[in-house]
């Protein structure tokens, strides 16, 4: 059976499992009303020109996984940041595991979708966030048709998260192929602060496809850093979606570490619904053999006044492919806009590919807007400067590609994350640098 | 320590270097001066060895050894350096672990152990106190957003970590104010022995009056066409290259 039939059929049961007497029940059964028209996207689609799909919807992936598996902590501790205190939410195999999580309703709710989505105290939360930001892409809806569990974080007003929060999913490879669809909610107040952390992360090398919703409103003056580190398994795939609506004066930021997995595709988009908003979004991609990353992103520049920085790097080799297409997309209105991207890639083997598409739309006059694009080979001047200090070929080129994309770290604003992100760096180049980390 | 003989050298098939002849001893400071154009930059280079520039003729004998077929890193190796004009920005890596993963390399080549970390920290803020440089540019980016002043302290302190036998200072006085100038020449002349040699390549006599050369040589068209003392230095100042070129026309 084709994955698309398995899940239209797999809805009729995933009913039987839930309320269907419930506003959130009609939103997914429309969902899913449109995700039968639509179904999986596909290389007509402008937007997967460079991305197919094809080869990981032919597995015949597990809807439902059999049960809660448990792991011992221990032989999962190395993937969360552990040297910090945070609060933390773990799915294995896409569901809710009490033992490895660390959740919390005082002051803040880093608590789970499934509560938010079934208890009347949050009825009101959900009423006016849930499905509210995602638009209704066939993958959207797809997730919204499924949608039970997942990390629901709510920051009231005037509230600073006192520590980050890790969200952590795991899969067991108990089946042969599983498909997850986490579907996550993060609402913060106004002039409220948050850090989070997300990984998905399978544990062995059966086949995953992870097809994740992620919404985030920003009230006005919010702060909310999110982290995606994405350094999976050779037969996982991740399909992340991930939106972000800002008010007046926030400030919002998303950064997302590629170093692994069968093919990921990162859409994420920021809707800029104030004036003085500062919108950021950071990638540094580093992959080898086939592995496939595509980021494809979109500010929407609404009002007066704002700011959008983009600055994504990326390293291939052996015949990895990379996409990344860009758009930024300024309104009439939105007069005085800055616009920042930037899109900067080596090409370690001449079997590697890169696919880099900016997209400036604008119709504002008055706006500083820019964007530039590098594919390369390292720089020559730099490498005889190295080498003229004695540092050989091999070393030299390490070196100056873990600089290339360490340089975006110094916006983490998590110094243990930044750590532990530049180490993934340095591992994945296989470099020695002659220095600890 | 250095002999340069008959050295020819092309860039993109232009002949830039036409028969350079040249000798460096240990314990000698030595001068190239000469107009824009003249190939000094080409000449530093060259030694160093820039891949770029083709060497089509001659030798260059370094410590009694042929070096024009090794690698930049293999000559640095063998105790030769090179402060650029225009030193390379790396954002991404800080000054001292640039120096460190410099100095590990320089030692694993010659067969030694990594220097302990605790002699690194030692060896790195005696020299930079030599310098006067202040803790907090060592864990700077490598010479990202340094003025031209803090970029040619930079390489003088790199110069003084790696303790070369051979240090050629491409145009060092360029951008430089008159306090920098005085910093660096003293650096300069701190880590001069009798066992080591320094080449000065510059525009101007001006980093003369610091570091004071025992032979002056003036480059002109790929060649040196005069080589004298100090003296030469505040001729060349005072009058320019012209008269130079009278006398080379004459003959």
């Amino acid at each position: 059976m084709e994955l698309k039939d398995k899940l239209i059929s797999s809805f009729f049961a995933f009913e039987e499992q839930i309320d269907v007497n419930s506003e959130v029940h009609n939103i997914r059964s429309e969902a899913m009303k449109n995700f039968e028209v639509s179904g999986f996207p596909s290389r007509k689609d402008e937007d997967w020109k460079y991305t197919s799909l094809k080869s990981i919807l032919k597995e015949d992936y597990s809807i439902f996984p059999k049960k809660e598996d448990a792991i011992e902590y221990k032989d999962v501790k190395k993937y969360f940041i552990h040297d910090i205190d945070a609060y933390t939410i773990v799915f294995i195999d896409g569901i809710y595991s009490s033992h490895l999580s660390q959740t919390t309703h005082d002051k803040i709710d880093a608590c789970l979708m499934s509560s938010a989505l079934t208890k009347d105290k949050y009825k009101p939360v959900i009423e006016k966030y849930f499905n509210k930001i995602a638009p209704k892409t066939s993958l959207n809806s797809l997730n919204t048709a499924f949608s039970r569990e997942g990390a629901f974080i709510n920051i009231p007003k005037n509230t600073v998260a006192d520590k980050p929060i890790q969200i952590l999913n795991f899969s067991t490879g108990n089946e042969s192929a599983l498909m997850l669809q986490p579907r996550n909610l993060v609402v913060v107040g106004e002039n409220a602060h948050v850090q989070i952390i997300e990984r998905h992360q399978s544990l062995t090398d059966n086949a995953v496809l992870t097809n994740a919703v992620t919404e985030i409103y920003a009230d006005k003056r919010a702060m909310v850093d999110y982290y995606k580190i994405q350094n999976d398994h050779a037969n996982a795939s991740l399909i992340d979606n991930t939106y972000v609506e800002q008010q007046g004066e926030s400030n919002c930021s998303v950064h997302t570490f590629s170093f692994g997995g069968k093919l990921t595709r990162n859409n994420l988009q920021f809707f800029q619904k104030g004036e003085h908003i500062d919108s950021t979004m950071k990638g540094v991609t580093i992959i080898e053999d086939k592995q496939h990353v595509d980021h494809n992103t979109l500010v929407h520049h609404i009002e007066p006044n704002c700011e959008s920085h983009q600055d994504y790097k990326g390293i291939y080799d052996d015949r990895s492919v990379g996409v990344f297409n860009g758009k930024v997309l300024v309104e009439k209105e939105a007069q005085k806009t800055n616009a920042f991207q930037s899109n900067n890639n080596i090409l370690v083997s001449d079997k590697a590919t890169i696919n880099s598409k900016p997209q400036l739309e604008i119709f504002a006059d008055d706006v500083a807007c820019s964007h530039g694009c590098t594919i390369g080979q390292l720089d020559e001047d730099a490498m005889f400067y190295l080498k003229s200090r004695g540092i050989p070929a091999k070393e030299a080129r390490a070196l100056l590609m873990y600089a290339f994309a360490n340089n975006v770290l110094s916006s983490v604003k998590i110094p243990e994350l930044q750590k532990r992100v530049n180490k993934l760096i340095a591992n994945k180049l296989n470099v020695s640098l002659g220095f600890d980390l | 320590m250095l002999k340069i003989k008959n050295l020819h050298a092309s860039v993109e098939d232009k002949e830039i270097l036409k028969g350079i002849n040249l000798e460096i001893n240990a314990g000698e400071v030595h001068a190239i001066m000469g107009p824009n154009g003249s190939g000094k930059s080409t000449l530093a280079s060259v030694i160093a060895g820039k891949e770029e520039y083709e060497q089509t003729e001659g030798e260059i004998i370094f410590e009694n050894e042929e070096i024009s077929e090794l690698e930049a890193d293999e000559r640095a190796h063998k105790g030769l350096f090179l402060s650029f004009q225009y030193p390379v920005e790396i954002p991404g890596v800080s000054v001292t672990n640039f120096m460190k993963t410099a100095i590990n390399e320089t030692r694993k080549a010659q067969g030694l152990e990594d220097m302990p970390a605790k002699d690194m920290l030692k060896k790195i803020r005696e020299k930079s106190e030599l310098l006067d440089m202040d803790r907090k540019f060592l864990s700077r980016s490598l010479n990202e957003g340094f003025s031209g002043g803090e970029k040619k302290r930079n390489e003088i302190f790199q110069m003084a970590m790696l303790e070369p036998k051979l240090s050629i200072l491409d145009e060092t006085d360029s951008g430089l104010d008159i306090d920098a100038l005085k910093i660096v020449s003293n650096g300069v002349n701190k880590l001069r022995t009798k066992d080591n040699a320094v080449l000065v390549i510059t525009h101007y006599q001006r980093l003369l009056d610091y570091i004071v050369p025992d032979y002056v040589h003036v480059l002109l068209n790929g060649k040196i066409v005069k080589s004298g003392g100090k003296e030469l230095a505040y001729k060349l100042e005072e009058q320019g290259y012209d008269w130079i070129k009278e006398e080379m026309k004459a003959l």
